[in-house]
């Protein structure tokens, strides 16, 4: 039942923001919206009993496909995260105005509630259909709430991830014919019998779709862009939990589909996700721009997922699904630090920013000890879900494993460089007359420091529940 | 659980002192910055003797860190011989060194005043945090913490760019040394499913020798990274950026001896690779030597210092390369002693001075800071390994095992670098408090002696660099070697073979002799001259640190930039966003020539038709064949 | 006469009709050449009925049967609407001398917009 409810709260929610028209009234609305989906969230989280947490219906008998949602390990952990993130999105941008902002909160819901069926669902069918859905609201929001290259860029970034999406869909339907009782429910997707050659072509056509989503290099270049140009609140929804449907839904489906396939081409995977870390690390040193460092920063630490992800050990498996959460956490942090920057100052040009520490230390202060996640320091969240990522890797090549942690280094290039070029240093014309960020960011701000420090010291609970998720899909891999 | 305590304190002190920073007055951040180390180099002390009444304590785990199915990690502190030890040193003199600092940085505001004395405390916390887990994973939060606050520290200041750029090169410097680090315990996690050192050490024998070579050497560059040594080192020089308490603090009681806490803490596995020995002994002298080359040619009175610390650091890894893990401990403690004591006095007389660092506008300081004077020249004489005076029991130590070792051209360096103390000291020492003064009137005016809460400390840590070095008068002068006995348990693989007593004299009079003989020198010749211009040749070379830092960056730092810049203005927009693009304009270009065929006109339109029904039927007769074809496709 | 010599004449026909309809550009000669290809189809549907009726009659011994009728029961309907086409195509060209003074079929290209 809560599985339902998670779902049909913020679809109910998000259809009446869409034609509330008074715009306080649909802030209002939306906070308490998005605070009763984590109240259910945490109810879902911190209940045990089946009934509640799995829904099942018949759908499309014909076609073998039914409404099956349930919460296990690794959703629950993602659904904790998207619960989280909207009440945090909406309290950190209270100030911000739309034009039609009900429409805008409308949209973002039902961004949420397809976010939300693609980490419930567990047939098949029921998941493409909200991985659009997630999509579509989406393309809206940063089509009509964007910066001035919005149309190209939203389009750009449209018709990548749907190119993905159709390459998933013939895959997914090939599957779907192969299966012995015709059935889109997971179980059967997981028994279905593939010879070599059909499984290696699906598996690359379902991953690419995911890659893309993720995104892995060398398909990430619709990021920085639709990043850039998003409405700061979408872009924390985006790079804060859409891109974590890409590594859910490897964790999901691909592994336990193709399990040998999976298996025969981790190695030039691994490759890959390891020269995108370096890759956007090395490209994060030279921004200019602090949302596209953010951007790029992101494209790195996804890269480790990635590779942690195929490295085929149980290790990595947890990391990864524990650092989806963290880094949801520090990057939907960040994010808000530079909105607010932005929001005062008008510029996200580190050339024009500095000094910035003396007008507004509690913005300082707390945008550091978000950095430090990001670098993965100890006793911050970050550093478990790396810690095991790495190990991981490690596990299944040293070397690459060594590799990869250059990463690490440039990981603190880049942080410190954009913490020094913000707010140290003296102060520049721009930054003269900066005040300290207002009450609602600085709310939004310590909430996120304190779950940051709050896992770093205390991630048994996180990781008993990723334990579940990376018991049931380790088991699949031979 | 006594021992929880240790670092809670200081981490009171540093939530107390960030939070309430703007409300707090200066002598109460003051108190309870100091108080909070004060309370607990106490329970250290407590500690220490119940360590050494009843042998290693056994500690309870707080709670379960990270525990999954292939490895349990705790988080657990452990204290015995060794830890304790450390205890003591980072507590007690880190005390000294707040207390000196409410006065030292009693200009600043009242706001970063408390923000200084948080980032000390969170230090000290880090610094007790290392020494104190029982793990590798909890010594390496502790390894980043230190890291974290030395960054914070040296870039205290941030409104000066210089010192943020220094900030960021000792994290970095840091963070590769790291890396080492973590691959280090990956590949224990990995042998052995552990990292807590008691169950580490109790099965080394399941490692293999690859294993343990590798293992030993990754930490190893873990400890590069952390004790400045070649060729990470070039970030303790840059540190000096930060406010001279903080120097102390960083190349005494913390961040710097980790290095070597880890080496000697993890003995059982350094004894048995002797590829990692000597790597440990060679990167140790190397670095004492070029460090103690550098220094002798430097003019400011920290960065002298920092390079001491440098090659000192140097010799403590030559001791932990031959065997000589005592005696590399012992040097951690008198080196925390008179180098805090030499940080402290610069700093003295930089405060004097109005903020002078440069040797060459000083001199003739002796008049007017008699006690910073004196407790300077214990200092300096403690160094330069001058008997009875500390250093010199530890350095003879550690160049006696080399010696008894066999390494007798280790010996022999270490000889060499000792006479170059001796002899960049007194040059410091000659140019600073001898000789005519050289600054401007006005600063020679306001030169006076500094306040209590500056030269108490500086007497204090003077004694105990002058008497320091009596816990362990080794065997020749009729001392029992105390603090060997009292390590013993944790560092059981020490290996230093007797020597003759005649033998060991001689020894230590060839050092002592090349000490006293660089002291000579020195006096001779800077008392009445100075060196005031600046260096040619070869000294120029060395003045300039032989130029390391401008290797390193044209060597790995500006091509990785221009790398950075070459994906992101080529690749990133011509390469993947080009390739993407060109998809798109490829379809549109196609489609603007296929729009073509639509030109309206009713025979074309019959021709294609005739054409696909043409093409059906040759893929109708062909069916067979093409159907086998998409099969060996999938 | 074997059935071969009919299909040929026809697929001849029909080809004749089809490169005409392509190739020449006065709508009345597209007309015929239509009429033409209806009318090999025509051909073809009574020589299989007259071949069907001929082989069913050898298998079933001299009873009456109706194999084959519905050929040329299809042969009426498409001469019916040959017909009907005439009368309304005739009436499109005619109207299309008069609007344009030419019965050429490429000089009425609209459909491209």
């Amino acid at each position: 039942m809560i599985a339902l409810l998670l779902i049909l709260v913020p679809v109910i929610g998000g259809l009446i923001a869409l034609f509330i028209k008074n715009e306080t009234t649909v802030k209002g609305f939306a906070l308490l919206v998005s605070i009763i989906t984590l109240l259910l969230a945490l109810a879902g989280v911190y209940s045990n009993s089946s009934s509640q947490l799995h829904y099942d219906i018949s759908w499309m008998p014909d076609l073998g496909s039914r409404i099956t949602l349930g919460l296990d390990g690794v959703s629950k952990i993602l659904v904790l995260l998207t619960a989280i993130s909207l009440p945090i999105i909406i309290t950190a941008t209270y100030k911000n105005t739309y034009p039609g902002a009900g429409k805008f909160y409308g949209l973002m819901f039902l961004c949420q509630a397809g976010m939300l069926g693609v980490f419930l669902s567990m047939d098949v069918l029921l998941f493409y259909f909200f991985w659009e859905l997630a999509l579509i609201p989406a393309y809206f929001l940063c089509s009509i709430w964007g910066g001035e290259k919005r149309i190209q860029v939203t389009f750009k970034f449209f018709v990548y991830t749907f190119v993905g999406s159709l390459l998933m869909l013939v895959s997914i339907l090939f599957i779907y014919f192969k299966t012995p009782d015709h059935s889109f429910a997971m179980q059967s997707f997981y028994h279905v019998k593939l010879s070599a050659s059909q499984a290696q072509w699906m598996f690359w056509l379902f991953f690419i779709a995911l890659a893309i989503k993720m995104p892995v290099f060398p398909f990430h270049t619709w990021q920085p862009d639709t990043y850039e140009q998003a409405p700061t609140a979408v872009t924390m929804l985006l790079s804060g939990v859409m891109v974590k449907m890409g590594v859910f839904a490897v964790i999901r489906w691909l592994l336990p589909i193709f399990p040998q396939a999976s298996q025969n081409n981790s190695s030039i995977i691994i490759i890959f996700a390891v020269i995108g870390m370096l890759y956007a690390s090395l490209i994060a040193i030279r921004q200019d721009d602090m949302k596209r460092l953010i951007a790029y920063s992101s494209i790195a630490h996804v890269g480790l997922m990635c590779a942690a992800l195929f490295s085929n050990q149980q290790v990595g498996m947890q990391g990864v699904i524990i650092q989806m959460f963290n880094h949801g956490i520090v990057i939907i942090g960040l994010w808000i630090v530079a909105d607010a920057i932005e929001k005062q100052l008008g510029t996200r040009k580190f050339s024009e920013l500095g000094g910035l520490a003396q007008k507004a230390p509690t913005l300082a202060i707390l945008f550091v000890v978000l950095c430090l996640a990001n670098v993965a320091l100890p006793l911050t969240n970050a550093f478990v879900g790396e810690f095991l990522m790495f190990n991981g890797l490690f596990l299944y090549n040293p070397v690459i494993a060594g590799i990869a942690l250059i990463a690490i280094i440039l990981a603190a290039v880049y942080t410190l460089n954009m913490i020094q070029k913000i707010f140290y240093g003296n102060t520049v014309a721009l930054t003269e007359n900066a005040h300290d960020s207002s009450f609602n960011i600085n709310a939004a701000l310590v909430i996120l420091v304190i779950v940051v420090i709050v896992l770093g010291i205390y991630p048994q609970p996180m990781l008993n529940l990723a334990q579940q998720g990376a018991n049931l899909f380790i088991t699949k891999i031979p | 659980m006594l021992v929880y305590l240790v670092p809670l304190f200081p981490l009171l002190g540093f939530l107390l002192n960030g939070l309430f920073r703007k409300s707090l007055s200066k002598s109460i951040v003051g108190i309870i910055g100091s108080g909070a180390i004060l309370a607990s180099f106490i329970v250290s002390c407590i500690l220490f003797f119940d360590v050494k009444s009843g042998g290693a304590l056994q500690v309870q785990p707080l709670f379960q860190f990270i525990n999954i199915s292939s490895f349990k990690i705790d988080f657990a502190f452990q204290v015995d011989q060794l830890s304790a030890l450390f205890l003591l040193i980072i507590t007690g003199v880190g005390f000294l060194i707040h207390v000196y600092s409410t006065s030292y940085m009693h200009d600043e505001k009242n706001e970063h005043f408390a923000r200084y004395f948080s980032y000390l405390n969170l230090f000290v916390f880090s610094m007790l945090f290392l020494v104190l887990g029982a793990n590798y994973v909890i010594m390496f939060i502790g390894w980043e913490g230190v890291g974290l606050c030395s960054y914070l520290l040296i870039g205290y200041w941030f409104k000066n760019d210089n010192y943020n750029y220094a900030a960021k090169k000792a994290f970095v410097m840091n963070r590769i040394g790291d890396v080492g680090f973590l691959l280090g315990i990956f590949w224990l996690l990995s042998k052995l499913g552990t990292a807590n050192y008691n169950d580490v050490f109790a099965n080394v024998h399941q490692l293999s020798s690859t294993d343990i070579t590798g293992i030993t050497v990754l930490l190893f560059i873990g400890a590069i990274g952390k004790s400045a040594q070649i060729p990470l080192y070039t970030w303790l020089p840059d540190a000096m950026a930060g406010p001279t308490p903080v120097s102390a603090l960083i190349h005494a009681a913390t961040m710097v001896t980790a290095g070597i806490y880890m080496v000697a803490r993890s003995n059982a596995l350094y004894s048995l690779s002797a590829v990692a020995e000597n790597l440990v002994a060679i990167v140790g002298i190397a670095t004492a030597l070029l460090a103690a080359t550098i220094a002798i040619k430097q003019n400011d009175i920290k960065k002298v210092l920092a390079y001491s610390t440098v090659s000192q650091l140097g010799y403590m890894f030559l001791g932990l390369g031959v065997g000589a893990y005592t005696g590399s401990v012992f040097h951690v403690m008198t080196h925390a002693f008179f180098k805090a004591l030499l940080f402290l006095g610069a700093g003295s007389v930089i405060h004097a001075l109005h903020n002078q660092q440069d040797m060459r506008y000083m001199g003739g300081l002796r008049k007017y800071l008699p006690v910073t004077h004196i407790t300077f020249l214990a200092g300096c004489l403690a160094i330069s390994g001058i008997p009875p005076f500390s250093g010199f029991f530890s350095k003879d130590e550690i160049l006696a095992a080399a010696y008894a070792n066999h390494h007798e051209v280790y010996w022999a360096l270490g000889v060499v670098g000792a006479g170059m103390t001796a002899f960049y000291m007194f040059r410091l020492y000659a140019t600073t408090f001898l000789g005519e003064f050289r600054g401007t009137e006005e600063q020679k005016n306001h030169l006076h002696e500094s306040p209590l809460a500056i030269t108490i400390p500086l007497l204090i840590l003077a004694l105990l660099a002058v008497v320091g070095g009596f816990v362990n008068v080794p065997g020749v002068f009729g001392g029992n070697s105390s603090l060997h006995q009292f390590l013993a348990p944790v560092l059981k693989t020490e290996n230093v073979p007797e020597l003759t007593s005649s033998k060991d004299f001689m020894l230590m009079g060839v050092s002592v002799g090349v000490a006293i003989l660089g002291i000579v020198i020195a006096l001779a010749k800077y008392i009445r001259k100075p060196e005031l211009n600046e260096p040619q040749g070869l000294g120029k070379v060395v003045a300039n640190k032989w130029y390391v830092d401008e290797i390193y960056n044209t060597l790995i730092v500006n091509p990785l930039s221009y790398l950075g810049a070459f994906f992101k203005n080529v690749i990133e927009k011509s390469g993947i966003d080009g390739f993407v693009n060109g998809v798109g304009t490829f379809i549109q270009y196609s489609s603007r020539r296929l729009r073509l065929v639509q030109n309206g006109k009713v025979g074309t339109y019959i021709l294609l038709m005739v054409f696909s029904v043409v093409v059906l039927f040759v893929v109708f007769w062909n069916q067979t064949n093409i159907i086998d074809f998409f099969q060996k496709i999938f | 006469m074997p059935i071969q010599y009919y299909i040929i004449l026809a697929a001849a026909l029909f080809c004749i009709g089809v490169v005409g309809v392509l190739i020449r550009r006065n709508a009345i000669i597209v007309f015929m050449c239509i009429e033409l290809m209806l009318n090999s189809v025509n051909l073809m549907l009574v020589a299989f009925s007259k071949m069907h009726y001929a082989l069913g009659n050898a298998t079933n011994k001299g009873e009456p049967i109706n194999i084959g009728t519905d050929a040329q029961l299809f042969v009426f309907f498409i001469m019916v609407v040959a017909a009907a086409e005439v009368s309304v195509g005739l009436a499109i060209i005619v109207m299309m001398y008069r609007n344009v003074h030419s019965t050429d079929v490429n000089f009425l290209n609209r459909l491209k917009n």
